[in-house]
């Protein structure tokens, strides 16, 4: 069996994903040029030894459209031979692109593949690649489609977590991630981004509240009531008729932050790396993919953390750190509670609520970040899953080496 | 057209069209040709389509083509390259409307009886002939929307301040003059979609706010019909569809549309409600034949109550004078406020001037004096339902009124025969039954009693339509036909929470079936105590032939027991606090627990319906109800029973009589008796027929 390993993991750090957000001016191919730059140089890669680059981006229209990923190749310098593919599983792009590299590698037809992620929400906003789910008529209404806001609020209804338990949630998720970013345990795989000059745009993740209290979070409103009682809490609830109304906890404070970001993973089988003098960090163990309810959209990460684990022949309690993506509080917390993992093991470093969730590239920023952890805390095993829209889940499971 | 009271888009139209199009064209290369007005020799402009050949066919590939002809007839049109005008005589709606959009110009004829639209949603179509795709490039998406989903009929007024129509005309002449106005200086006119680079008002959903409102439109239909209708989805699609394709391509998607929608069953039953047995009852097929026209002027209303007042205000609007009576002149002058209230919200809207206002509350005479009845056609009670008090104020009326008046009661239980009694003519005493509020509720239940002559009844009836209501002619019977059948739907509710199915389930039930509100919320409205003593008057009434409905031991528990009999004592089924919406009491789980055995919400709907369903073949079998237009009818604007079923019989005709009778058999043996299909059903189901 030809196994995959992780050589290595890096990231630009979260920009806000808005106007004043300092990676706003830098246009989504610089910020994966940047980490593909950075790439090549720390590991003095010959790129021409890169069977494939597979990279996930959600909004692949505009400055992001047109294959991205071979189009930041040309633009970066590397080899002329080095294909590159764009593709969009939504939310879990980043790691689903991981997953495909960790496949081709497995299958022994490719052995060095690069996977990755960018997306620029500021400047490709979420939503402009329009699509027939949200936007064509006869699909959103024949498939009972609902932002993914509503779906966050029936989750908490339908499992009971209060606004509290929600706020609390986040409340933890900012602290973490302001431990973890005071400490430093971001910086070695963070590549800050410059201008064409050399100059410093942005060094570090921007989107953590450090002051968060759970005052300012209760103080917050409800972002999806509106819509919701505008009609998109009627069409969840056609298909949960025991749920009266939709509880709607959910908050800008306590769902993920909209942020800029790029990231790029080196996977490889072993004889390629020893080759090229690489040294291997983590071995895929197993990968998944697997869809459930579409409409309340966020119950994928269980049934896809059950399949990897399934597939690795592990149980829950063999994973050390687990990752789950932060889109919102709710989900995190039905995985959590469908899975039954402690507090101190999951989301470790704060996520998407605290960090940002820069759509496409997500996934694999995931991967990178618990791998640090678990090479700062000594420890094996990481199980990382996103909740992905019309229901999906996706999940990969790493192991030290 | 000949034989024909009105002109419509048949096949007929479409042959006698092309020849004078190809004529027209040859004038026009012959440089004879200016321009065209298209107006009718009949009082409507024109009508609409041709439902009978729509209604009986199934073929989709003809429906396709035929749809697809008329098309291409008014496409050639409005490609003539001379300005057309449509000067519109008279109303036009559906496709006739549609003729009058692939004009250049719309000129329509004031008039008070004409009115204008695209209604084809009523009936769970759409308008097939380029009526969406150019009201979509005339308005816009959003505007289109509206008006395409709502389906109403506008005056000319109207028509004008939403742009469905250019100009108004005051008399035909001046019409024609304005529409040769119109011609000589618009000698080329081009229509906007036959422009280059013009473009739809207001953007098509590449535009993300576009794209934004159709999302929200999508969610808001589905909150408002549940998914039910499948007419308004089918406009929006066509409507977004067609706003990214060329004219010509989008006129083609609206085809399929059209077609998908005239093959469905919503439309046929829709169909079969909105357009056969209304007109059935227009025509009036329950009245009795071979009696002169009834010409109300004057009538006197007891009880200036909640019904009273509203009997008051329609029938003045309608232009008849009104004595309006109770105990007391005060109360009275408050009963006549009502309709005051009504209309400043009219004129506050613009939709009614205030000299017009003033003529409909001069028309009502608030009294506490019987005397003032003298000279009335009719006189209606609507006091409270007691019958002693009902035989007090007939027989003080019946003083002051002739042979040649007549006398209604109106009541929703009590039987008219009984209370007839206390009349001195019980052949000119009827029920009138009318529905709460009587300005939005366009039911009238007529009841016959055991005296009342044709006469009576036909002056009823008569009565009933002036004041633009749809009357039904039930025979006397415990709860008529209308309360009878509706309470099986509470009790049907009832007996689901007493089985142990979760509430919410049955309300979601009830309302995924199509019922406007679930059962459970609709006992609160009607009040759990009235309910009761319905049945304790049934029970007295009956003696020993009177059996209990399962589901009656649950408004015993809510009344008797917990003391939460409805929405008007705040406490119900329902929790009603201040500020916030009403939610389920959380006590009703505790008194009536769930049960491990819950059923499907298919099998919860389909008791919900059943019961209406079979209630009203019994009606049918005890000649209750003896017209299946007036069953439809009665179930849908009486009680609000899903539209979209076409009514309690045509429920039955959509599920299939025999496979009705073999579910309804299998209910029976699973749920009980009330469930057993009667004979008539059962013999109808053998014989292959079914309710027209």
């Amino acid at each position: 069996m030809n196994e995959a390993y992780i050589y290595d993991a890096i990231r630009t750090p979260r920009g806000r994903g808005k106007k004043s957000g300092s990676l706003h001016e830098v246009k989504p191919i610089d910020l994966l040029t940047t980490v593909l730059h950075a790439l090549r140089d720390r590991n003095q890669l010959d790129t021409k030894e890169v069977d494939d680059v597979v990279v996930g981006c959600v909004t692949p229209v505009g400055e992001q459209g047109a294959d991205i990923a071979k189009t930041a190749l040309l633009y970066a310098g590397w080899d002329d031979s080095v294909p590159g593919t764009q593709i969009n599983r939504f939310c879990a792009s980043g790691l689903e692109a991981v997953n495909i590299a960790a496949m081709k590698i497995r299958s022994g037809w490719e052995d060095l593949v690069v996977a990755g992620g960018v997306e620029s929400m500021s400047r490709v906003p979420m939503g402009s690649d329009g699509g027939a789910m949200a936007t064509d008529p006869a699909v959103s209404a024949a498939v009972g489609f609902v932002p993914q806001g509503i779906g966050a609020d029936l989750i908490a209804t339908i499992e009971g977590f209060t606004r509290d338990a929600v706020d609390n949630y986040a409340l933890q998720s900012q602290q973490r991630a302001h431990h973890a970013q005071s400490n430093g345990y971001f910086d070695k795989s963070i590549i800050p981004v410059t201008d064409q000059n050399g100059l410093m745009i942005l060094e570090k993740d921007e989107h953590l509240r450090p002051d968060t209290t759970l005052e300012t979070l209760s103080g917050l409103s409800p972002a999806f009531q509106m819509i919701g009682e505008f009609g998109f809490d009627a069409v969840a609830l056609q298909k949960y008729p025991t749920i009266e109304r939709v509880q709607h906890v959910h908050t800008p404070g306590n769902s993920s932050g909209i942020v800029d970001g790029a990231t790029v993973v080196l996977i490889g089988n072993k004889e390629k790396g020893e080759a090229l003098g690489l040294k291997p960090r983590a071995r895929i163990v197993s990968v998944a993919a697997t869809s459930s309810e579409p409409t309340i959209m966020l119950q994928g990460p269980a049934p896809a953390a059950r399949k990897a684990l399934q597939k690795a022949g592990m149980t829950a309690k063999d994973i050390d750190l687990w990752e789950m993506n932060e889109a919102f509080a709710s989900p995190v917390l039905k995985f959590q509670r469908e899975l039954d993992i402690p507090d101190d093991v999951l989301n470790v470093n704060g996520g998407a609520i605290s960090l940002g969730h820069p759509l496409g590239a997500t996934g694999a920023m995931l991967l990178g970040t618990v791998l640090d952890e678990l090479e700062r805390r000594n420890l094996n095993t990481a199980l990382i899953t996103l909740c992905v829209g019309g229901g999906m889940g996706v999940a990969t499971i790493i192991e030290r080496v | 057209m000949e034989g024909r009271d009105v002109n419509i888009i048949n096949h007929e139209v479409g042959k006698a069209f092309i020849p004078v199009l190809i004529h027209l064209k040859k004038e026009k290369e012959a440089g004879e040709l200016s321009g065209v007005i298209i107006t009718s020799a009949k009082k409507s402009f024109l009508a609409g389509g041709d439902l009978d050949y729509l209604y009986e066919t199934q073929d989709a590939a003809g429906i396709f083509k035929f749809i697809e002809k008329q098309k291409e007839i008014f496409r050639a049109l409005e490609t003539l390259a001379v300005p057309v005008v449509a000067g519109m005589n008279g109303s036009a709606l559906g496709s006739g409307f549609e003729l009058a959009l692939a004009c250049n110009h719309r000129i329509l004829l004031k008039g008070s009886k004409t009115v204008v639209g695209l209604p084809e949603v009523n009936m769970g179509l759409l308008p097939g002939v380029g009526g969406v795709i150019r009201l979509m490039w005339l308005l816009g998406i959003e505007k289109a929307l509206k008006i395409l989903t709502k389906g109403e009929r506008y005056k000319p007024e109207d028509a004008l301040a939403v742009g469905l129509v250019d100009e108004l005309a005051n008399d035909y002449n001046s019409m024609i003059d304005k529409a040769h106005a119109w011609i000589k200086a618009n000698p080329n006119p081009v229509r906007p979609w036959d422009h280059k680079g013009y473009k739809i008002p207001g953007g098509t959903p590449h535009d993300s706010k576009v794209a934004q409102m159709v999302a929200a439109a999508t969610a808001m239909m589905t909150r408002k019909t549940r998914n039910l209708y499948p007419a308004p989805h089918a406009i929006l699609n066509t409507l977004v569809e067609g706003s990214t394709l060329d004219f010509d391509t989008a006129l083609r998607v609206e085809s399929r549309y059209f077609t998908q929608l005239l093959l469905g069953r919503e439309a046929r039953n829709m169909t079969k409600a909105f357009w056969y047995d209304l007109n059935s009852i227009r025509a009036g097929k329950s009245r009795p034949k071979g009696i002169g026209k009834f010409r109300p002027r004057k009538i006197g209303v007891i009880g200036a109550g909640m019904m009273g007042s509203g009997i008051a205000y329609v029938a003045s609007m309608s232009g008849l004078e009104v004595v309006l009576k109770d105990v007391s002149k005060s109360v009275a002058e408050r009963g006549k406020s009502y309709s005051k209230q009504q209309m400043n919200k009219q004129v506050g809207r613009g939709r009614m001037s205030e000299e017009n206002k003033k003529m409909v509350l001069d028309r009502i005479k608030p009294t506490e004096t019987a005397a003032d009845f003298e000279g009335c056609d009719l006189v209606i009670e609507a006091v409270f339902e007691s019958r002693s008090l009902k035989a007090a104020v007939t027989k003080e009326a019946e003083q002051y009124i002739d042979e040649y008046s007549i006398f209604a009661s109106n009541t929703s239980t009590l039987p008219i025969t009984g209370l007839a009694k206390a009349s001195v003519r019980p052949e000119n005493f009827v029920g009138l039954h009318f529905f709460s509020p009587v300005d939005k509720m366009k039911l009238v239940e007529i009841i016959i009693g055991e005296q009342t002559s044709d006469e009576t009844l036909a002056r009823a009836f008569d009565f009933v339509k002036m004041i633009r209501k749809f009357p039904i002619v039930v025979n006397d019977g415990r709860g008529f036909y209308t309360s009878r059948v509706f309470g099986t739907y509470i009790l049907e509710g009832a007996a689901l929470l007493e089985e142990g199915h979760l509430p919410i389930m049955i309300e979601n039930a009830g309302l995924n079936a199509g019922m406007p509100v679930g059962p459970l919320a609709v006992s609160d409205e009607v009040s759990m105590s009235l309910s009761l003593d319905i049945e304790t008057q049934a029970e007295q009434d009956l003696g020993a032939a009177y059996v209990a409905r399962p589901g009656l031991s649950v408004f015993e528990k809510m009344v008797k027991e917990l003391k939460r009999p409805g929405k008007a004592k705040g406490v119900g089924y329902y929790e009603y606090p201040a500020n916030a919406k009403k939610h389920l009491w959380s006590g009703l789980t505790e008194h009536f627990p769930p049960s491990d055995n819950q059923l499907s919400m298919e099998e919860m709907m389909e008791r919900l319906m059943f019961v209406q369903a079979l209630e009203t073949v019994r009606c049918m079998e005890e000649k209750v109800i003896t017209s299946v237009a007036d069953a439809n009818i009665g179930s849908i604007f009486g009680w609000g029973f899903a539209p979209f079923k076409g009514g309690t019989l045509q429920y039955i005709n959509d599920y299939g009589l025999a496979e009705f009778v073999a579910k309804a058999k299998e209910m029976a043996a699973r749920f009980g008796t009330r469930f057993e299909p009667p004979k008539l059903l059962m013999d109808m189901a053998e014989a292959g027929e079914s309710f027209e």
